[in-house]
């Protein structure tokens, strides 16, 4: 590929890239989030049909308008999130759209026995006949990497094919990816996981905002060496920079709101334990899918939890439901607006829906709802500045501060936030800062919860850091920086 | 004055089509025009009306309730077993005081509302099937009772308010209102109604706001059950009799008031004042194809095609909303 560029609206996501993929190689992409590497591969992948710049495969010119159109010229996508059918068998996952017919019925025999082959092949030992749901994750997505080779694709590309397995899974995985590649295929290793690229790729290539910052070879590097390229020296981009050291303002003598103890649900996270404290920001970090936000939704009650318990002043806390949870003073802003707003509802209705009980216990009053209403908009600027404007009609900032007003009206005793500042203008992640910090002097205990270091770097007091559904680390009172999360997440 | 439009556009179209019936019934038809046709008219939509209410609650709420008929059917058919039957009434029933009839009445379809709420909340059996189920119940409740044959009487005072009228104006009618009274204040100006509204609005976004949506829609599937049980003694009285699948119509009816009105299928939108207007359209249209010269089998097509203009419409108010919405930031 030469000088690929591609924007959306006005926003340069990659500018001037060069890309160049070897028959039979490994190559890790790596970089922060939105620093292009999706976007490129999206781009290779027949995603994204408008780009400026060529793309060459076996020295021929190709432009890709559709995924169909790259699938016909070979190059396959996995995705993080899988695209496997749970109800059908492995053998027709494998053989999805495409099952032998005889007479115009699907010929089983043929696609069982066809199933079993190829599988076997790539070292899958795995019953065809099976339902693809029943199978551990790791499994589903080695058959449909499986898939994507069956469909004859020689270029594959691997978005975050490690984020969800254990680590004999992904030793498996390894070996699989190192059949295809004794194949004579190519395989494009996308991951934040920096340990497990470098143990797989053959080469690495680092994205920085948008560019290739370097590519080589990776027997030659360490991760010190990738991080330090990832995040750069911190002055090339306006947006407020976390590079440097952080000192932790930990109080580990507040007191205790909510106490976490070995809390566990199916395979999102297993075994958490940790404190809410009184007056203090806990930043949980961890990469996409390291199972934080399954933790938010079972902190507010909305996920229900396996194992562990909650203890709040002494005593254990059942949250059955989110009004359970609202009720013992949690609080929990999702990090989708679309998911807590009411874009039909007037904003003093958006505003007042979670502090109903208080206002009225029968009889609504709407004159309090609008005065709450209007309080909120003073303090947060909300604009346009009228309780009856339907949300919908307001800019996304706005709604924003609408979805925290709700919550702002009798304060909590403890807010969790989910990705708080994901998507925000550099002003409105500065409002996002200083409101939680704000909240945090009067008292509040605030879990805020980002894939996003440079959220929880502004934000935490103390951070604890997230991998494959646990802890791994917590820094407590001590200085921390971006490189030194990336390292252990 | 476009988006003014299309947002009233639900209750623009249901009121515009109330005008043109009455207008065309009135000009095709010199019986239809007059007063004692209008109380004709309200009198019939009073059953129907009564069961609408409770399910507007569920509609709003983006579920459905297909148990409304058989259970209005049960609990009148329950009512009359607990009354003194005529002698040559020969069902096995059990007479009690009818103040003692009436509360067992409700008590059956609060429970069986009550297990239609269990099922979907508890269980998590989508409203759909579960009602589907207790149709089915509530029809094997009245067919056990009754056993094939017909009750008659029922307590005096279901009879008054089913079949008797003060100053002229049928209690049937009164009754109606004050379930239609009812279910406005409590939709517009109770706490719960409000959660009604926001829970069809955007389920997710209610219950991250702590709002415990499962005691919502568990309390929506009750009030119908509630309101259908009462449309049900209502209804025995009113015909003046009790046997079974005497509101196999009403099932329909009920659903197609609600959604003609303009309440959206897909919850958060409508409420009684739309109801009304689609028991009206309903009413008229039933009532004033019997007084022009029509075909009777003919009458049955065209309540089905006003039916699906009104689904077509509803679809499509939602759909410029969707649309409006997605289209700005």
């Amino acid at each position: 590929m030469h000088g690929i560029s591609k924007s959306f609206g006005g926003v340069a996501a990659l500018s001037d890239v060069d890309f160049v993929l070897r028959r039979g190689e490994i190559h890790g992409l790596v970089g922060e989030n939105g620093a292009g590497k999706s976007t490129l591969m999206k781009i290779i992948a027949g995603l994204h049909a408008q780009y400026h710049g060529r793309m060459m495969i076996d020295g021929r010119e190709v432009h890709f308008r559709s995924a169909r159109e790259a699938l016909a010229a070979g190059i396959g996508m996995v995705h993080q999130e899988l695209s496997i059918v749970p109800d059908l068998t492995v053998a027709e996952n494998v053989y999805l759209g495409k099952q032998p017919t005889c007479a115009g019925m699907v010929d089983w025999r043929t696609m069982f026995a066809g199933a079993r082959e190829h599988l076997a092949s790539l070292g899958i030992d795995v019953d065809p006949r099976a339902r693809m749901g029943s199978l551990a994750i790791g499994l589903q997505q080695l058959i449909e990497l499986a898939r994507v080779l069956f469909s004859g694709a020689r270029i594959i590309i691997l978005d975050e094919p490690t984020s969800a397995l254990s680590p004999p899974e992904v030793h498996r995985l390894f070996e699989v990816l190192r059949a295809v590649r004794a194949g004579g295929r190519s395989i494009v290793f996308i991951s934040h996981f920096l340990d497990d690229v470098l143990a797989i790729a053959d080469t690495v290539t680092i994205f920085r905002n948008g560019r290739r910052i370097v590519t080589e070879d990776a027997a030659k590097i360490d991760k010190g060496w990738v991080i330090e390229r990832m995040i750069g020296s911190g002055h090339e981009d306006l947006e407020e920079s976390y590079t440097g050291a952080i000192a932790l303002d930990s109080k580990p003598r507040a007191p205790v709101i909510l106490a976490v103890r070995g809390l566990s649900a199916g395979r999102a996270f297993a075994d958490i334990s940790l404190d809410v404290r009184a007056g203090e920001v806990l930043g949980v970090y961890g990469f996409m899918g390291c199972g934080q936000i399954e933790l938010a939704r079972a902190l507010f009650g909305k996920l229900k939890s396996t194992a562990g318990t909650l203890t709040s002043d002494g005593k254990a806390l059942r949250l059955r439901n989110t009004a359970d949870a609202r009720r013992a003073g949690v609080a929990f802003v999702p990090e989708s607006r679309r998911s807590m707003l009411f874009y039909q509802e007037p904003v003093y209705k958006n505003m007042s829906i979670s502090v109903l009980g208080r206002i009225a216990r029968l009889w609504l009053k709407p004159a309090t709802e609008r005065d709450i209403a209007r309080r909120h908009i003073e303090s947060l600027s909300i604009r346009p500045p009228t309780a009856e404007a339907l949300l919908q009609s307001l800019s996304g900032g706005n709604q924003q501060k609408v979805a925290l007003a709700k919550w702002l009206t009798w304060p909590p005793r403890m807010l969790v936030l989910s990705e708080p500042t994901r998507g925000m203008d550099v002003g409105a992640k500065e409002d996002v800062v200083k409101i939680v910090r704000g909240l945090r002097d009067r008292g509040l205990g605030i879990v805020v919860m980002s894939t996003e270091p440079e959220t929880v770097l502004s934000l935490a007091d103390r951070i604890v850091v997230m991998k494959k559904g646990r802890i791994v680390r917590e820094f407590a009172g001590e200085t921390v920086s971006k490189d030194r999360l990336l390292e252990v997440a | 004055m476009r988006s003014f439009v299309s947002n009233q556009m639900r209750n623009i179209a249901p009121f515009l089509t109330l005008i043109i019936l009455l207008v065309f019934f009135s000009v095709a038809s010199r019986s239809f025009a007059s007063f004692d046709n209008a109380a004709n008219i309200l009198t019939q939509i009073s059953v129907t009306g009564v069961i609408a209410v409770g399910l507007t609650f569920v509609i709003l709420c983006a579920e459905i309730d297909l148990s409304v008929a058989a259970i209005a059917n049960a609990t009148g058919i329950v009512v009359a077993y607990f009354t003194l039957q005529e002698n040559y009434v020969n069902i096995p029933n059990v007479p009690l005081p009818g103040a003692l009839a009436i509360v067992l009445a409700l008590a059956a379809c609060a429970f069986l509302g009550f297990v239609n709420a269990f099922g979907i909340t508890v269980i998590g059996i989508p409203s759909f099937i579960m009602t589907l189920a207790m149709m089915q119940i509530g029809a094997g409740i009245s067919a056990l009772l009754v056993r094939g044959q017909i009750a008659y009487a029922v307590p005096s005072f279901v009879a008054t308010m089913g079949a008797g009228s003060v100053g002229g104006i049928p209690w049937i009618v009164v009754v109606l209102g004050v379930f239609l009274l009812a279910g406005h204040l409590v939709l517009t100006y109770t706490r719960f109604g409000r959660y009604v509204y926001m829970v069809g609005g955007n389920r997710e976004a209610a219950e991250y706001s702590g709002v415990n949506v499962k005691l919502v829609l568990g309390a929506v599937i009750v009030v119908s059950g509630v309101c259908s049980g009462v449309a049900g003694m209502l209804g025995v009285a009113h015909f003046g009799s009790a046997q079974q699948n005497e509101f196999d119509g009403y099932l329909l009816d009920a659903i197609a008031a609600v959604v003609v009105g303009g309440t959206s299928l897909f919850g958060g939108r409508g409420g009684i004042g739309n109801t009304i207007i689609g028991l009206l359209i309903l009413g008229v249209l039933n009532n004033g194809l019997d007084h022009v010269e029509i075909d009777s089998f003919l009458k049955i097509l065209i309540r089905g095609l006003i039916l699906l203009a009104a689904l077509i419409i509803n679809v499509y108010v939602q759909s410029v909303r969707e649309s409006e919405r997605t289209g700005s930031p």
